[in-house]
């Protein structure tokens, strides 16, 4: 079997953050904060990586950093062979035409004083895709692709419920017929039986129109259900990436075990022996030396080589990389 | 049997909406009971009125715009609660009923110490002096895990994290020993390792203290590791009640089993998983204007004529001891409908 040429390349991304100043500004610079230390992978075209973490991993800034929402310091970023951290001003906006995202809060991300219709025709006017009539023909039968009566196109967000703005997110999204989406926690904020509809709706969106998707997200069950590749993160390093499969089957970083254990199964008989991690996610302003994660890691074999040598992340299986000292022998 | 605990009967609670909109059924008619000791699940999506159901049990609800309407009733430890005089209502809240809310990062005082809120409920309803009260907040502390007490009584709430201050609002509320501890969505704002230390936490306190545990949550996952019983609630009504394994092995509303089949699960053989979840057509109707008849019939994939028009009471399961496994649909009464369709 031959590998789809990657779409998407990420290698070695980094994002400081200055560190808050105390005292109202006035105070000394506090330590930098190494939101994404150091991150690569691909992802093939037409396929979905599932990057998940918990809050403060810096999943959310790996995603925007890709898109030049936020400038990164450090790392290569190449969509379809073109260096995406390179560009000038307007070449970037014209490659944003093939790269869009969709944010978690279908609240805060659409303008409340835009009817759908004004939303999803302002992407069309900037890259100069469609006028008038024409543009009009192209929003509703984007509606209709995401699920919507194209009624909705003279609503106001207000008159929407969580799950159609999303939809609404989407379509705008999709308006400039982009080939990458970074999808940031896009079902995050809805109920269960809305989250399968929005869900389902992404796949089938995938299917039909060949997209690429970076799916950022802290549910891990949810991403098993979209996912062809796995990331794990944890305090902006990749701790653990695989095949989606390997990765559930058999996880080799602790963390991504504790995660798996951690997440609550709709099941009463399930007897599983959950990992409860002890401790909170230490500061990333801070990290621990040596491997971050060896302060709260459950791992029998844990030793002091743990708090001085930071494990590289490695291949430990055909396709699966692991950043621990003892992936070979996974808890 | 023994006695219920808390015993809930016929509750409804309505909102005047603004702009003339109507008036908003948040919960229409709901009732269950809390025995000594248990966990009771109360399960649903956003707008259901499992919020609404736990303020009225508090009588915490806005007047205006919201009102409890006459005919309701909620007992507990043999008195209706909301015919209660305020002082003696005050003499339950925060004492032998407590309550802890989803946001831990907006439900504690940002200019006191946490050591100050947690010793106030002891201050209040055991008269304990300032100085016994700091003690107890210190053992409080101990108890709910968090290191260092005797230091961190001192601290503010921006200097802990949401796991730690999650704690803090649980020392808050266990400080006087309630009978009842409503917890409502206690882990929704957490991640997930922190959320499992939460519910581990919430486990082991129950056991120790021997109270009832009502855990509200969106979160079916939560529900069958924690609850002993069920009560599932749609559109402002309990649309099924069940013992837990139970109600997850033989989810009999259509509802509830729909809900069931839509949670993403880690448990999922890979072959399955790339398949499309179930999902429940359409959305959650307004309060302002629930359906009629059956609430769900809009949504319900067996739903036939009758179901339009007339609303189902609770009806017991066949085999089950009357009241233990209820059910709003009128398939119990034509369960080969059920069949017909699968």
């Amino acid at each position: 079997m031959t590998l789809p040429a990657p779409l998407v390349q990420v290698e070695g991304l980094v994002k400081r953050f200055p560190g808050a100043r105390s005292l109202l500004g006035l105070g000394r610079v506090r330590r930098i904060v190494r939101a994404v230390d150091g991150v690569s992978f691909a992802i093939a075209a037409g396929q979905t990586l599932g990057l998940v973490g918990e809050s403060g991993c810096g999943k959310t800034t790996v995603g925007r950093t890709i898109l030049r929402l936020i400038e990164p310091d450090a790392g290569r970023v190449t969509l379809d062979g073109a260096d995406v951290l390179g560009l000038g001003a307007r070449e970037l906006r014209a490659l944003r035409r093939r790269m869009q995202i969709v944010f978690q809060d279908p609240y805060g991300s659409l303008n409340p004083r835009m009817t759908v219709q004004q939303t999803l025709a302002e992407p069309l006017a900037i890259h100069r895709l469609a006028a008038r009539p024409e543009a009009e023909r192209r929003i509703s039968s984007l509606l209709e692709e995401v699920g919507l009566d194209p009624a909705f196109a003279r609503a106001y967000p207000h008159e929407l419920s969580g799950g159609q703005r999303q939809r609404v997110g989407i379509a705008r999204a999709l308006s400039v017929e982009p080939q990458f989406l970074v999808l940031d926690e896009p079902v995050s904020a809805l109920d269960v039986s809305v989250q399968a509809q929005v869900l389902n709706l992404l796949a089938e969106l995938q299917r039909k129109r060949r997209l690429t998707y970076l799916f950022i997200a802290h549910d891990l069950a949810v991403v098993k259900h979209i996912a062809d590749h796995v990331a794990v993160m944890y305090l902006g390093k990749i701790v653990e990436r695989a095949p989606a499969t390997v990765l559930y089957a058999g996880p080799r970083h602790p963390y991504t075990t504790s995660l798996l254990s951690a997440v609550p199964v709709p099941d009463p008989k399930a007897q599983r022996q959950r990992i409860v991690l002890q401790g909170d996610v230490p500061s990333p302003a801070t990290p621990p030396p040596g491997c971050p994660f060896h302060p709260r890691c459950p791992h029998p074999k844990k030793s002091s080589r743990c708090g001085i040598e930071p494990p590289a992340l490695r291949e430990v299986a055909p396709g699966q990389f692991a950043a621990c000292h003892f992936a070979e022998a996974p808890m | 049997m023994t006695e219920p605990l808390l015993h809930v009967r016929d509750l409804k609670t309505y909102f005047v909406t603004e702009h003339g909109g109507g008036t908003a059924r948040a919960v229409d008619g709901v009732s269950f009971d809390v025995y000594p000791g248990e966990t009771l699940g109360l399960v649903g999506e956003s707008g259901c009125g499992k919020t609404v159901t736990s303020l009225s049990i508090l009588r915490l609800i806005p007047e205006p715009p919201g009102h409890i309407r006459p005919g309701s009733f909620i007992e507990f430890e043999g008195r209706n609660l909301l015919t209660l005089a305020p002082k003696e209502l005050r003499a339950i809240r925060g004492n032998r009923i407590a309550m802890i809310f989803q946001e831990p990062m907006t439900s504690l005082n940002p200019v006191f110490t946490v050591g100050d809120q947690i010793a106030e409920a002891a201050i209040v309803h055991q008269r304990l002096s300032r100085r016994a009260a700091r003690a107890r907040a210190v053992e409080m502390l101990t108890l709910v895990g968090i290191p260092d007490p005797q230091e961190r009584v001192d601290h503010y709430p921006h200097q802990m994290s949401g796991g730690m201050r999650q704690r803090v609002m649980i020392a808050m509320a266990l400080i006087c020993r309630p009978q009842l501890l409503i917890a409502d969505e206690p882990t929704t704002a957490l991640d997930v390792t922190i959320q499992a230390q939460i519910l581990e936490l919430l486990d082991r306190l129950q056991r120790e203290l021997g109270m009832a545990v009502m855990l509200i949550t969106h979160d079916l996952g939560v529900v069958a590791g924690s609850a002993d019983r069920v009560v599932v609630m749609y559109a402002g009504q309990v649309v099924e009640q069940a013992p837990t394994r139970e109600l997850f092995a033989r989810p009999l509303h259509p509802y509830t089993e729909g809900l069931l089949a839509s949670v993403p699960r880690l448990d999922t053989r890979v072959s399955q998983v790339r398949g499309r979840l179930h999902s429940i057509p359409g959305q959650v109707p307004a309060a302002t204007a629930w359906p009629a008849g059956c609430r769900f019939h809009p949504r319900c994939p067996y739903a036939w004529d009758r179901c339009a028009t007339e609303e189902p009471p609770p009806l017991d399961t066949p085999g089950s001891e009357p009241g233990t496994h209820t059910v709003r649909c009128w398939l119990l009464t034509e369960p080969q409908r059920r069949e017909r369709r699968a």
